[in-house]
């Protein structure tokens, strides 16, 4: 298991049964070949499918369906299509339980930027603003560091923010972080990491949550 | 009366300078053949509203490659660098929407009403220049309606009457398009007669829809 699949795993533990889940682009979209067996979770694509169903093999592809990545898809049984303003509505309503997505930075309140780069032509948004405003819970997931080694978990966001609403839970390589009204709690070290790798590579100030034990070993 | 045209007489139709709303998420959904017809005409000065502007020469990126687009509307032009592009050497304008808003927007348009408050967007540089409002606590950013002059949509069949059902997520866009325009014309794959699609099935009823093409005809 590569980094990313690992932060993938854990981001599926997350889910419960029955939970309506929308997958973002990147990491997020790993998340769906990790739901453990005795989970059932419905993937909503906010291209208007509910029931989205594995990637087929190359000579099952059908043109006319695909994911919110623009990737071709299967539906289960049960699944169902809609138009782009019922699903929007869905996710809009608070009928999606959970989203997880991919970001840019998280600030020390837990707010996000995802979606523009400073100095870039903004020309695109998606679906990321009505996902981050609309559902129910949020779950983050992210490498800890970007590319350049700067910490994506800062105390002001210099990116464009995504919405006002706080994300619930941040999932790194290196950490898992509860958002609360006082800010960010470490909640668990990924295997071999140091609490002292996480402070030094984290921007944003955060305090250890009440369950945090730094002896304790953390399964994948 | 028959609805059904040939896709030359359908873009004999739009003028430069026309607004026309054009279905599809990405390539899945979008009037293909509508667009290669509007691709060989002489209009130009079009603004778009659609959530892509096609891939680099297909679909709508071809209007963008020849210059025949003054504006676009949608929410996610970067798959196209070609637009980018386009907009950084001020040949294009564009307009972002959250997909959400603007797909409602387009709804709004069609169901007749003035607009509607939104709390997606608020405290962002998208809700910079839009009328806020606290309803029952919570921040609201209004968002006028959206119309055009025309609308090409993208179906999987529809009877000679115009009802029309759409194939999987190739629907996306496409039934709100068809209330939003003044004239809307959808491209099928295929006709069947008046009573080949039940009732229960129909997503778009023919009271919305002014002409048919067939796709890939003429």
């Amino acid at each position: 298991m590569n980094v990313k699949q690992y932060i993938a795993a854990r981001a599926a533990k997350e889910l419960k049964d029955g939970d309506i889940v929308n997958l973002g682009i990147g990491i997020p979209t790993l998340v769906a070949d990790y739901i453990p067996s005795d989970v059932n979770v419905f993937l909503h694509s906010e291209n208007g499918i509910l029931g989205v169903g594995p990637t087929p093999d190359p000579e099952h592809i059908d043109q006319n369906l695909v994911n919110a990545g623009k990737l071709p898809v299967t539906i289960l049984e049960g699944s169902s299509f809609f138009d782009s303003a019922s699903s929007f509505a869905m996710i809009r309503g608070g009928h999606v339980s959970v989203s997880i997505l991919g970001v840019l930075q998280i600030d020390a309140n837990g707010r996000i930027a995802n979606w523009a780069v400073p100095g870039k032509s903004v020309l695109g948004v998606g679906g990321a603003m009505d996902l981050l405003e609309g559902s129910k819970k949020v779950i983050v997931t992210t490498m800890h560091t970007s590319n350049q080694g700067e910490s994506k978990i800062v105390k002001e966001l210099t990116y464009p923010i995504t919405s006002e609403r706080i994300v619930d839970l941040i999932i790194t390589d290196l950490a898992v972080f509860a958002v609360k009204d006082d800010g960010l709690h470490l909640l668990e070290l990924s295997p071999g990491v140091s609490l002292e790798e996480v402070q030094q590579k984290t921007d944003a100030p955060f305090q250890l949550a009440e369950s945090f034990n730094k002896g304790k070993e953390v399964t994948a | 009366m028959s609805k059904l045209i040939t896709c030359e007489d359908a873009v004999k139709k739009v003028k430069s300078g026309s607004r026309i709303m054009v279905g599809g998420f990405g390539l899945v959904g979008s009037p293909l053949s509508l667009i290669a017809a509007l691709a060989q005409s002489e209009v130009k000065d079009l603004e778009i509203i659609s959530n892509n502007l096609g891939e680099p020469g297909r679909g709508l990126g071809v209007l963008v490659r020849q210059k025949q687009v003054k504006k676009a509307i949608g929410s996610y032009f970067t798959s196209n660098p070609e637009v980018v592009k386009s907009y950084q050497e001020k040949e294009m304008d564009v307009e972002l929407l959250p997909q959400g808003t603007m797909s409602e927007a387009i709804r709004a348009g069609g169901a007749g009403l003035g607009g509607f408050y939104t709390p997606v967007s608020v405290g962002t540089k998208i809700a910079e220049n839009k009328e806020k409002r606290i309803l029952n606590g919570k921040k609201y950013v209004f968002q006028e309606p959206l119309k055009a002059h025309f609308a090409f949509i993208k179906a999987k069949k529809a009877d000679q009457l115009g009802n029309l059902i759409y194939n999987q997520s190739a629907r996306n866009f496409n039934p709100m398009m068809a209330t939003a325009a003044d004239v809307v014309i959808a491209e099928v794959d295929e006709i069947v007669e008046v009573g080949q699609i039940s009732p229960e099935e129909i997503v778009t009823p023919h009271l919305y829809v002014d002409f048919i093409v067939v796709k890939g005809g003429n």
